[in-house]
């Protein structure tokens, strides 16, 4: 009878992620991206783009907030100068370095993707989760609610939350975007609970009188971290577009002083593509390196962890 | 000469940057017009692959076939693509395992049916369509007419089965494959679809290559056994010789694990040691010598031919023989 | 058939119910309070005081709320206030534009998407397929917005099109519908028609990206599940043709995904259209949304998303619908 007390506290879902080869799925799955081209290159870039964002104020040959170059730039007269001793991809049309910008570009990209993933992860997980562990009216209120954000077209439904805001600025930014993916994830935690919820370590669990509490917590979620990380790396990349998209139609950021790829991107594209068309390029190609790179990443991690590729 | 001779086939699949294997290892066998040939084996000893492998429906890449496939004189395997596709459906049809998912979920029953008669036939639809509820009455499903116009999924898991004879024998082929046609079914219905594939190639004259692991559907259908091991072919014997003396130690174990009702409650399951994945390389020995009761050193040195025995095939140095020969001492 | 149409309908309108709730709690949290924002920078208090009373501000919730919905049911949505006109009028006049580009987008997108997708899968790992995959995985990666610059700047003068509005200004075209193509064929003003295709092809293709990428994804996909399904072997086994296959067992067994993608895709044309117009001076519902966005513009903002939401959920409906018709195994239950 003591051993079987004893048993109860082990996470029995550690059979549950467990292959017939006694190998855990985490690992099996890390196995199987390690051969595939598409999941390196989306690692590789990924890698690349977070170490730029935590050292790039390090990388920065310059101040990326210093107007130093500002009277060289004639606006008027369609002059923003070009790379020149110093500055080796020009300034932008405050003066400023603007490989130094774009260098520390990234963090404040990064910040916002990571950031509205993180939001839109935690509710939206709050919100799945007691759908689907509780069931009966919780579920079907909470994902009436689910369904009417999901009938909102995703722009459509960013633009409504951050004309909310009598001030926009990147906190708003962030918060709009991360409304979008809140459905998106409760969605999933939903599925992946339901899933579940009739898994034969989640009835051995419960016949063994561990709490509900504990059983969601201990057994189930461990189980549904997979699906959530892949959707995540995916969320991150519409994110920093979506941001992006905000910011052109006026409802980001109005400093133009902070460094991000999205806010440079639009400014730039409404008034400058004539002057200095490079000031909206990098950005841009910037943007969409790193939404690849999130997207290889996790499509791969997806294919990986599919259980229909199993050997 | 035989409707179908098949010579040396072999079948290697190769996978990028592992080794080559060879599901398919050698396999010679015969089928004369009319006559029902049983492939029996385990899963993976090649029989799918083989029958796959005749009708030319294996992957384009990743395999190598090689080796003779003669039908009515001319070699299969050497046909070009749009030569085959003639000769599939019209001279040689294929009933497959799962009935469900091997007929097309969003058409009629009767449109799979037709098409296969207005292809090779060239029948018109109208025509195709009277043929067609003809073909489904004589493979037993009732109210055949309405049954055109229904989709698979309404239809039950024998009548499905039925609906695929049909297919199959739409065009009266010389040769029909049958890949474990009643696998997939229960019991019940698995004995109204032997009986009714015993009924149709009697009555049309139609040659039949039956696949399956069940024993107990060879007995009741085959005139010829080729049992399957690793590939190659271990013993070829007619029916009741099979049955009455089973020689290769393999046969044997599948004969003797077979539950029987007039057996002790005390008596054990007499299972085959060991699984296919035990097996040796064909190179190193005999395959199933790490499993065989029988096994002789000889086994381990080197793989056995096949060699001709009581009008049948033999591949075994230490077959296992009768009681009464086996008490006269033999080594 | 016709109790599965009644009863999806049916579903649908407590979504749409529920969405109206949250879009009058939208409309009672912008800034400056529901009146403040209806009126922007014309509010006094005086305006605001009337407008309270119109709106029944001083009323319980309840009686506000049906008040809105009675509002929005006949289509008031009250002036716009940059243009002020009813911003029922505006949408009205600007819906063409926007249902014409859209159209034009799903041509291209369906029109490249399906065939690409198809031939991807066909012949898989080869050079097309390779290429294939990296442009669906590029085309959600790229702003739209900044695709939509790019064309303009880099490709409207090589190619010789307009880079910019919807009909070169001076051309005399008659304007019945406010479909211009259609206007224009209707009155026989081929140059009008010739006009108006000229504008839409960057817009077009611009909008066209997210939908192609994603279609051609998936058909290849789907394309890819069916060739491996047993059927597909029956099929073969039984001698048809290539052709045979292809549209009876291939394709009509693959478009069932890509149907409801495709219904997908449409109801977020307007999300990308509201990008798209703006960048190409557009003037449907998207530049409209895009400039109310700028100028703060309420009263339109309300009815555009409203607007965008129904179009949504009408969307889908039909998908599914169209799903039951297409799909034996759905219709029969």
């Amino acid at each position: 009878m003591n051993t079987l007390l004893n048993k109860k506290k082990e996470p029995i879902d550690k059979l549950a992620g467990a292959s017939a080869g006694g190998r855990s799925l985490a690992a099996e799955a890390i196995r199987r991206m390690a051969r595939s081209p598409v999941a390196i290159v989306g690692a590789v870039i990924t890698a690349l783009f977070v170490l730029l964002a935590i050292f790039a104020p390090l990388l920065a040959p310059k101040d990326p907030f210093a107007r130093t170059m500002q009277d060289k730039v004639e606006l008027g007269r369609g002059i923003i100068p070009g790379p020149m001793p110093g500055y080796p991809l020009g300034v932008d049309d405050f003066g400023r370095d603007f490989l130094s910008r774009l260098l520390v570009g990234a963090q404040q990209t990064l910040l916002v993707g990571v950031v509205a993933t993180l939001i839109g992860v935690a509710i939206g997980m709050i919100i799945g989760v007691l759908a689907g562990a509780f069931g009966g009216w919780v579920d079907t209120v909470l994902m009436r609610f689910v369904d009417v954000l999901l009938s909102v077209p995703s722009l459509l439904l960013a633009i409504s939350v951050a004309a909310l805001f009598a001030n926009p600025n990147q906190w708003t930014v962030i918060i709009a975007v991360s409304i979008v993916s809140v459905p998106i994830f409760a969605r999933l935690l939903r599925g992946a609970m339901l899933a579940q919820r009739d898994a034969d370590h989640v009835l051995a669990a419960t016949s063994l009188g561990v709490k509900r509490h504990t059983v969601v917590l201990r057994h189930m979620l461990p189980n549904s971290v997979g699906p959530v990380i892949v959707q995540a790396t995916l969320t991150l990349a519409t994110s920093i577009i979506e941001a992006a998209a905000l910011s052109f139609l006026g409802l980001g950021d109005p400093d133009p002083s902070r460094a991000e790829w999205g806010l440079m991107l639009g400014n730039a594209a409404q008034h400058f593509l004539d002057i200095r068309p490079e000031l909206a390029y990098y950005p841009a190609i910037a943007i969409i390196i790193v939404a690849l790179g999130f997207t290889l990443l996790g499509e791969s991690m997806r294919e990986a962890l599919d259980p229909k590729n199993r050997r | 000469m035989a409707l179908l001779e098949v010579r040396d086939l072999r079948v290697v699949f190769q996978r990028r940057g592992e080794q080559g294997f060879a599901a398919v290892d050698g396999v010679s066998f015969d089928v004369e017009p009319g006559q029902t040939v049983g492939l029996v084996g385990e899963s993976g000893c090649g029989k799918s692959v083989t029958s796959l492998a005749i009708m030319r429906l294996l992957a384009k890449r990743g395999n190598k076939v090689s080796g003779s496939v003669s039908f009515e004189g001319s070699d299969l395997l050497k046909l070009s693509d749009r030569e085959m596709r003639d000769r599939r459906g019209r001279d040689l049809g294929m009933v497959f395992q799962d009935p469900l998912s091997s007929l097309n979920p969003v058409i009629p029953i009767g449109l799979q049916i037709t098409e296969v008669l207005e292809r090779h036939r060239d029948m018109p639809r109208k025509k195709a369509r009277i043929e067609a509820t003809e073909l489904l009455d004589k493979v037993g499903i009732p109210d055949p007419s309405r049954r055109l116009t229904e989709y698979p999924h309404q239809l039950s898991g024998g009548m499905r089965q039925r609906a695929l004879i049909a297919i199959a024998l739409a065009c009266r082929p010389r040769l029909l494959i049958a890949d474990e046609p009643t696998t997939a079914l229960d019991v019940t219905i698995q004995a109204q679809i032997l009986a009714l594939l015993k009924d149709l190639v009697q009555d049309t004259g139609t040659a039949l290559i039956m696949i399956t692991h069940d024993l107990g559907v060879v007995a009741g259908l085959c005139d010829e056994v080729n049992v399957l091991y690793g590939g190659k072919i271990v013993e070829r014997q007619e029916r009741h010789s099979l049955f009455a003396e089973p020689r290769h130690p393999y046969t044997h174990g599948l004969l003797a694990s077979i539950p029987r009702l007039d057996a002790g409650r005390g008596e054990k399951l007499v299972p085959i040691r060991g699984s296919v994945s035990d097996n040796i390389p064909w190179e190193d020995g005999c395959a199933f010598a790490p499993r065989c009761p029988n096994a002789v050193a000889a086994c381990r040195e080197s793989a056995p031919e096949l060699v001709p025995e009581r009008g049948g095939l033999l591949r075994c140095y230490n077959p296992v023989l009768p009681v009464v020969a086996a008490r006269e001492g033999t080594r | 058939m016709l109790r599965f149409i009644v009863r999806r309908l049916l579903q649908a309108i407590p979504t749409l119910l529920i969405l109206s709730i949250l879009i009058f709690a939208w409309l009672r949290a912008l800034p400056g309070g529901p009146a403040g924002a209806l009126l922007g920078d014309k509010a006094t208090p005086a305006k605001i005081a009337d407008l309270n009373h119109v709106l029944g501000l001083d009323q319980p919730i309840f009686v506000q709320y049906f008040k809105f919905l009675g509002r929005v049911l006949t289509g008031d949505f009250g002036n716009s206030l940059s243009s002020t006109q009813p911003v029922l009028q505006e949408i009205l006049d600007f819906m063409p534009a926007t249902i014409e580009l859209s159209i034009s987008a799903l041509i291209i997108a369906v029109g490249l998407g399906i065939p690409l997708g198809y031939l991807a899968a066909r012949f898989r790992g080869g050079v097309l397929d390779n290429v294939t995959i990296i442009l669906t995985l590029v085309g959600v990666a790229v702003p739209v917005f900044f695709l939509g610059y790019l064309l303009q700047n880099n490709l409207a003068a090589p190619l010789g099109l307009p880079s910019q509005g919807r009909l070169s200004t001076g051309l005399d075209a008659t304007n019945i519908t406010g479909f211009a193509v259609l206007d224009g064929i209707m009155t026989q003003e081929w140059d009008a028609v010739w006009d108006a295709l000229r504008h839409l092809v960057l817009p077009a293709f611009t909008l066209a990206t997210i939908p192609l990428a994603v279609i051609t994804r998936i058909t290849r996909a789907s394309v890819l599940d069916v060739l491996n399904e047993d059927f597909i072997r029956t099929a073969k086994s039984k001698g048809l043709g290539e052709q045979t296959i292809r549209g009876r067992h291939v394709l009509r067994n693959a478009l069932l995904p890509v149907a409801t993608t495709i219904g997908l895709q449409t109801g977020l044309l307007l999300g990308g259209a509201v990008l798209t117009e703006r960048v190409f001076n557009f003037r449907g519902l998207g530049y409209l949304l895009a400039e109310g966005i700028e100028r703060k513009d309420f009263p339109r903002l309300q009815a555009l998303i409203l607007l965008g939401a129904l179009v949504y959920v009408l969307v889908n409906m039909l998908v599914d619908v169209s799903y039951g018709l297409i799909d034996p195994r759905v219709r029969v239950r």
